[in-house]
């Protein structure tokens, strides 16, 4: 009876797994390309749950003597995987976060050279005080709506 | 000295520097001094001191990366400036006053009469009295050693960031550059591009001020790494994408 009971827990288990993931990417705290991973797992993990003898089969096809083996065998592969899967992510987001930041450096120097050159030239307008004061407001007001 | 500028090149001089604030004003005046023709641009990689204020104050332009990115995407930023602003040339010279702005024009002449892409300043091209420390110095000759055998050709002081690059190699490094320790790589990728690139013997001198961006406990681990991206660069079937071809930097995942 007792293995009945680690059932239901591995099987409540997995199911709380897949519907924080779901959760997760309900709320877009979790982009779906990751969440795929996630949820995959949890499948793995209810399908062992609900059927009890397949890990027995899995571990005869693999040739382990022990089947708590084969699980801990298959959990390492697949967690070493899912690392690779986040080193490669992080790789090309540290790429990504390069080319934004040499854009960023270059536009700046280009907006700052720009600025320079357009202080030097006399104001158009004078009276521009006005119309600078004015713009603003009314930029403020349409967004505000 | 002969000036082999013409009127209508344009040369740009990229000096990376990550917390030079002390040597900095010093190299952009040297440059603007032995090489007046040349723009300036310094590329401030995240420095915590006033690097970008002196080199404004000396009157060099001054790309501010937001964080440190390396000496690699620092130098990108530069190429990245080169092509964008449609240089001739771009000559990347160090901020710690190692190179000496006044052999410029010799890069520029081997330029000329050699014909290649890349004119590299070497300190071991012939004797000129520098000696690096020696943990640093089995790995140049290590690099020098194996990049000759890829090459063909002789390269004895792959390391040195005194180079000047002709637009086809801008626009090389511009689309792709090594990250963190580029020096080695750049030339193997230069290449991987059929472009050709020599060496010509520049005296160095010794450190001005601030760190070198390579510690000597640091050796170990920067040979390593640059042997690990040599012999990866030489299984790239092509090290840069032809246009066309997924993008280096794309949004969708890998494995």
């Amino acid at each position: 009876m007792d293995n009945g009971k680690l059932q239901i827990v591995a099987i409540l288990g997995a199911l709380v797994l897949l519907l924080v993931v779901l959760e997760m990417v309900r709320r877009r705290r979790l982009m779906e390309r990751y969440a795929l991973l996630w949820m995959l797992s949890a499948v793995v993990i209810l399908g062992l749950a609900v059927w009890k003898d397949a890990l027995n089969v899995l571990a005869k096809a693999l040739g382990v003597a022990s089947p708590p083996n084969a699980l801990f065998f298959i959990a390492v592969a697949f967690i070493l995987l899912l690392l690779l899967h986040f080193s490669a992510a992080m790789s090309r987001m540290a790429d990504q976060s390069k080319v934004l930041a040499q854009r960023q450096a270059i536009l700046e120097e280009r907006l700052r050279r720009f600025e320079a050159e357009h202080a030097e030239a006399p104001p158009a307008r004078p009276a521009g005080r006005a119309a600078a004061d004015d713009e603003p407001r009314t930029l403020a007001r349409s967004s505000s709506r | 000295m002969q000036t082999p500028l013409t009127d209508q090149s344009s040369c740009l001089a990229v000096v990376p520097a990550y917390n030079e604030a002390a040597m900095v004003g010093r190299v952009i005046n040297a440059l603007h001094r032995e090489a007046p023709s040349v723009d300036v641009v310094v590329v401030d990689d995240g420095s915590t001191d006033q690097t970008a204020l002196r080199a404004q104050e000396a009157g060099a332009r001054v790309l501010r990366l937001p964080f440190n990115l390396g000496i690699g995407g620092a130098v990108q930023a530069g190429f990245k400036y080169a092509q964008e602003n449609d240089y001739d040339y771009m000559v990347q010279v160090d901020a710690d006053g190692q190179h000496d702005p006044s052999q410029i024009s010799l890069l520029f002449e081997a330029m000329h009469n050699e014909g290649v892409d890349m004119i590299c300043g070497s300190r071991f091209a012939s004797p000129t009295g520098y000696v690096a420390p020696i943990s640093r110095r089995t790995g140049i000759h290590i690099f020098a050693f194996l990049l000759s055998r890829l090459l063909r050709q002789s390269v004895t002081d792959p390391t040195s960031g005194f180079r000047l690059c002709n637009r086809r190699a801008i626009a090389v490094f511009a689309r792709d550059y090594p990250h963190d320790y580029p020096e080695v790589e750049a030339v193997l990728m230069l290449h991987h591009h059929r472009l050709t690139m020599r060496e010509i013997p520049v005296r160095m001198y010794e450190r001005g001020g601030g760190v070198s961006s390579i510690g000597s406990g640091k050796s170990a681990y920067y040979m390593v790494k640059v042997l690990l991206a040599l012999f990866v660069g030489l299984a790239r079937a092509r090290p840069v994408p032809e246009p066309g071809e997924a993008a280096p930097v794309t949004a969708e995942a890998g494995i």
